[in-house]
């Protein structure tokens, strides 16, 4: 029974979503203020039982020594930044702010450099003619093609004039073909979306499939 | 007339692509999928591993990518179950243990998997970077219990399984930027095998990554979920939406077409 309810709201609800389509209505207006609404007190419940209550509270309770008395350090910076919501001592959030900063910091810099610069330099560095194998050495001509000219994209200290307008053309297309496919992508993306709510209606709701 | 071909009302569009979607999906007509080289890759990947490896699932996705990300995981959990590998899922974003729940139950009860000794979900946890770092270390520091509070050493699977080294693949279904740190951190920091599916939004970002070997497989998008389909032979949402999503593109394409049939002719005029 719950689940035959529980379809038939998510049916109404997506029908209600879907009329903003033809033009704004009291209809939409609800469901976007009950999707507000549930979503923040779903995750205000959701991040008191699954990061407060087990990781800081129930911990603080069953452990004990040093492991115990650390987590007061993570629970202070908790509560300092709260402290954003009074004017008068919002700065002290910024203690807070920093320290997630510096850790966001370090573990970016080393992720970026090591896990992402430096594999992505090294995969660049391809042989530009591959002895019986014609696609592969086009594709690397393209590839190596495409990182110049597009780095001379980004190159602002000499105006793109003259000779130099050339390959930073050549740069702008690579560009410009890499939007493409991210927007091609995305339409994908939506109509899957799409997709998948006209499946639920078709298939949980109306059983039509 | 060519006015009125620049300058089409939007809600019309908007039914006819709803036509679109709506009679393949009646109808059932299936197109034919042809699997790419990326998605192939992340299904040799998962056919290379040895029977009992252990397979790390992340599922960091919520119900907005669901349609996308939810046939893909069932078709991987599927390949997995069949290939009697050892299957752990975790989830980096909150509302993502509930999907991967859900699959896991569903597969996992096609192929009479048993909790604890072929599968387990540890759950959520916050702080994504850390953990990461921290799983290549000991996965108990992070994940000392399963999602129900049950202790990771109670679990027959889950006791010669401490940190990468015995984590035979991580397949990452990824709707944001997770699928970056899983490689920039795991990958690159610890030499874990990846294979990241993603929704359509995401996937083209990943494909440097793929042209680095930084990746095994990467599954884009509801066509990956379809193109992962065929290869486990099991028709599910992937392969039925493609039709719909196949005829929705060519709508797209003509109304391209039209709506610059119109521009270019009132700007000649």
């Amino acid at each position: 029974m719950s689940i035959i309810v529980g379809t038939w709201v998510a049916a109404f609800l997506t029908l209600c979503i879907f009329s903003f389509l033809y033009k704004d209505n009291p209809f939409y207006k609800f469901a976007e203020h009950l999707y507000v609404g549930s979503s923040a007190a779903y995750m205000l419940v959701y991040f008191y039982f699954f990061n407060i209550k087990p990781m800081l509270i129930d911990k603080f309770i069953t452990s004990a020594g040093t492991v115990r008395w650390i987590l007061i350090i993570p629970a202070f910076f908790g509560i300092i930044m709260i402290l954003r919501i009074i004017p008068q001592i919002s700065w002290i959030s910024r203690w807070a702010i920093a320290f997630t900063m510096g850790i966001g910091s370090g573990i970016g810099i080393v992720a970026g450099i090591h896990g992402y610069i430096l594999p992505q330099i090294k995969a660049t560095f391809l042989p530009l003619v591959i002895p019986g194998n014609v696609v592969e050495s086009i594709n690397n001509i393209i590839l190596i093609i495409g990182v110049i000219t597009t780095f001379l994209f980004f190159y602002f200290s000499k105006e793109h004039k003259g000779l130099f307008k050339v390959p930073v053309r050549i740069g702008m297309t690579f560009i410009m073909i890499s939007f493409g496919a991210s927007f091609g992508y995305t339409v994908m993306a939506r109509l899957s979306l799409l997709i998948g709510r006209i499946h639920f209606l078709l298939h949980d709701w109306l059983h039509l499939i | 007339m060519f006015k009125k071909l620049a300058t089409i009302d939007r809600r019309y569009i908007y039914v006819i692509i709803a036509i679109c979607i709506i009679i393949p999906l009646l109808t059932k007509i299936v197109l034919e999928i042809k699997v790419s080289p990326p998605v192939q890759s992340a299904y040799d990947s998962m056919e290379k591993l040895p029977t009992s490896s252990s397979v790390l699932f992340s599922i960091d996705y919520e119900p907005s990518a669901e349609p996308e990300l939810q046939p893909m995981l069932l078709a991987i959990l599927r390949h997995a179950f069949k290939k009697d590998l050892k299957v752990i899922v975790m989830c980096h974003w909150p509302l993502g243990f509930p999907l991967g729940q859900s699959a896991l139950v569903q597969v996992a009860k096609e192929y009479n998997k048993e909790y604890g000794k072929d599968y387990v979900n540890i759950g959520y946890r916050p702080g994504t970077e850390a953990i990461m770092i921290g799983i290549g270390r000991e996965i108990r520091d992070f994940f000392a219990s399963d999602y129900a509070g049950v202790l990771l050493d109670s679990l027959p699977m889950m006791r010669a399984i401490h940190n990468y080294r015995d984590i035979g693949l991580l397949i990452g279904l990824e709707a944001g930027a997770t699928g970056d740190f899983w490689v920039r951190l795991a990958g690159a920091q610890f030499g874990q095998k990846i294979v990241l599916g993603g929704t359509a939004v995401t996937t083209p970002d990943w494909y440097p990554y793929l042209q680095a070997g930084q990746i095994d497989g990467l599954i884009g998008g509801l066509k990956g979920a379809a193109e992962y389909e065929k290869l486990v032979e099991s028709s599910g949402r992937g392969i039925v939406g493609m039709t719909a999503q196949s005829v929705a593109h060519i709508a797209i394409i003509v109304f391209i077409l039209l709506g610059n049939i119109g521009y270019f002719a009132i700007r000649r005029k």
